[in-house]
């Protein structure tokens, strides 16, 4: 079981004050989303957890493990996976490179997993990165992630700009994710898809919290869904 | 007719040299985005370090071997304490800083090694000349080409086949990514600064018996560095191949077809790749 607890963190960009106090957590088994409108903070809490932005105030703690002043690598070796919006594939790089250069022995996943979980994967494993389209290069980023040895995984906006089967294939493997024991934090704009999958919510605006609650909790509260996440 | 092949045979060997040397500079480039104009000075220093070994141990090859690995270590000492600190600043401030390391590292083989030139032998086994009907040439610069041919090849297996090469390519697109992935990209730098500039090193040991050694040659070699990294592309090691024979080759017979011009010809021939194609010949945009 693996736990990952923010409190009351804080994050700048130069001057601009961006994190203002947040706390959530997620835990091992779990899908935890991450909702708010554009400019709410969102990636920024994930790129604080895994140390590209530094926090000025509050504390990331992996299983009582405080991770502040960590270096990007070590916080990824503990088992903080970032799947960032941009996917960051390398395109020079075949699928198959791409997965090998982030291979960790202790993975439950190993690339055969991954290329059943995957076949359009395996099928195009001899290509370039830059060959791929953006579903398959999201589906190589999570699987990529996964061959990592995650215990957290963190997903900004997997979903956006895909095909619908795409989409429906991409919340197939979550819940495999979830149900291999990893914990995830989505960060997401389709609202549907998250009501599927996730076990809790929080929303995020203007660097605080402002709702958290069950998916129980949460599926019948249209005025909170109107008052933050209407465009 | 003779002549020519003489002269490209010479072309190709000096091209081999001049891949050694730009490869690292190419990869250092690419990896880092570090502009290193020290490179010249630790061929320089590679030069002297192997007639040292031969003076002292009265053999080639140790210095083969000895010279360039001192010349990775010199280099990765300098980049865990120096060059690391630069990586983040303009590129204005990386040659500033190089520029500085290579006075440093020529006034010093002046002081250690004095200002006037010095010469090593071949090795024994390689003074004679070979033969091929009426056409002579000189074993140790055969040497020269095939030992670079399988450095070439064991520096292209190891950035085309390895997890490591395949990193070192990753971290030449986005750095970041790669330690998102849990590795520690500040020792993929050390390490990599290490081997590039060793390659450079290698190439004034092997360089050494052939031209001699000057201490005033470093800026020289850094510009025709250049010269090949521009042409071949930056970042790209086929690009350092092929732009290496074909500023050897072009250096080499213009010395027999117009002898004032050998020089002035290399930068013609790149002024000419750059209209073609701004970016070198296998570079990315």
């Amino acid at each position: 079981m693996s736990e990952l607890v923010i409190s009351n963190l804080h994050s700048y960009y130069g001057k601009s004050h961006i994190l203002n106090g947040i706390n959530l957590s997620v835990k091992s088994g779990e899908i935890v989303t991450l909702l708010g409108r554009n400019g709410a903070g969102k990636t920024t809490t994930l790129k604080t957890i895994v140390g590209i932005v530094k926090a000025q105030q509050g504390e990331v703690v992996l299983d009582n493990e405080n991770l502040e002043g960590k270096e990007i690598f070590e916080i990824a070796r503990r088992g903080i996976s970032l799947v960032p919006e941009h996917r960051g594939i390398f395109g020079i790089l075949s699928v198959e490179e791409n997965l090998k250069i982030a291979i960790n022995k202790n993975s439950p996943w190993s690339l055969d997993d991954i290329y059943d979980m995957f076949p359009r994967l395996k099928e195009r494993r001899k290509n370039g990165g830059n060959a791929l389209s953006g579903g398959e290069q999201q589906m190589l980023a999570i699987a990529r992630a996964l061959v990592n040895d995650p215990r957290i995984l963190l997903l900004d906006e997997p979903t956006e700009g895909l095909a619908p089967v795409i989409v429906d294939e991409i919340v197939r493997i979550l819940h495999q994710i979830r149900s291999a024991g990893v914990g995830v934090l989505l960060v997401e704009q389709n609202l549907s898809v998250c009501e599927k999958l996730a076990d809790m919510h929080y929303i995020i605006e203007l660097g605080e919290i402002v709702y958290q609650g069950t998916q129980a909790e949460f599926s019948n509260q249209n005025e909170i869904k109107n008052r933050y996440l209407a465009v | 007719m003779n002549l020519y092949l003489f002269q490209a045979l010479n072309g190709i060997g000096l091209g081999m040299i001049y891949f050694l040397i730009s490869v690292g500079l190419t990869i250092i480039f690419g990896l880092l985005n570090f502009v290193n104009f020290a490179h010249g000075a630790f061929y320089l220093l590679g030069a002297y370090l192997s007639y040292t070994a031969v003076v002292v141990t009265g053999n080639y090859w140790v210095a083969l071997i000895i010279a360039p690995i001192m010349i990775a270590l010199i280099a990765w000492v300098c980049e865990r304490t120096l060059i690391k600190r630069v990586y983040h600043l303009p590129h204005t401030y990386q040659i500033l800083v190089t520029l500085g390391v290579a006075l440093i590292i020529q006034e010093l083989c002046v002081s250690i090694w004095g200002p006037i030139g010095k010469h090593i032998s071949p090795p024994d086994s390689l003074k004679g000349v070979f033969q091929l009907g009426d056409f002579f040439y000189p074993q140790y610069r055969l040497f020269v080409i095939g030992f670079a041919a399988v450095v070439a090849i064991l520096v292209w297996l190891l950035l085309d086949k390895t997890k490591f090469g395949a990193l070192v390519r990753a971290g030449s697109e986005d750095a970041e990514t790669v330690s998102l992935l849990g590795t520690h990209t500040h020792r993929l730098f050390s390490i990599t600064f290490a081997l590039g500039v060793g390659l450079a090193g290698l190439a004034g040991v092997l360089a050494a018996p052939i031209r001699g050694i000057h201490p005033f040659v470093g800026p020289e070699i850094l510009g025709i560095a250049f010269v090949v990294v521009v042409i071949g592309g930056m970042g790209s090691f086929t690009g350092a191949l092929v732009g290496g024979l074909l500023v050897g080759l072009v250096q080499s017979l213009m010395t027999t077809i117009w002898p004032q011009g050998a020089s002035l010809m290399i930068y013609g021939a790149m002024a000419f790749v750059i209209l073609l194609r701004p970016y070198g010949l296998f570079g990315r945009a």
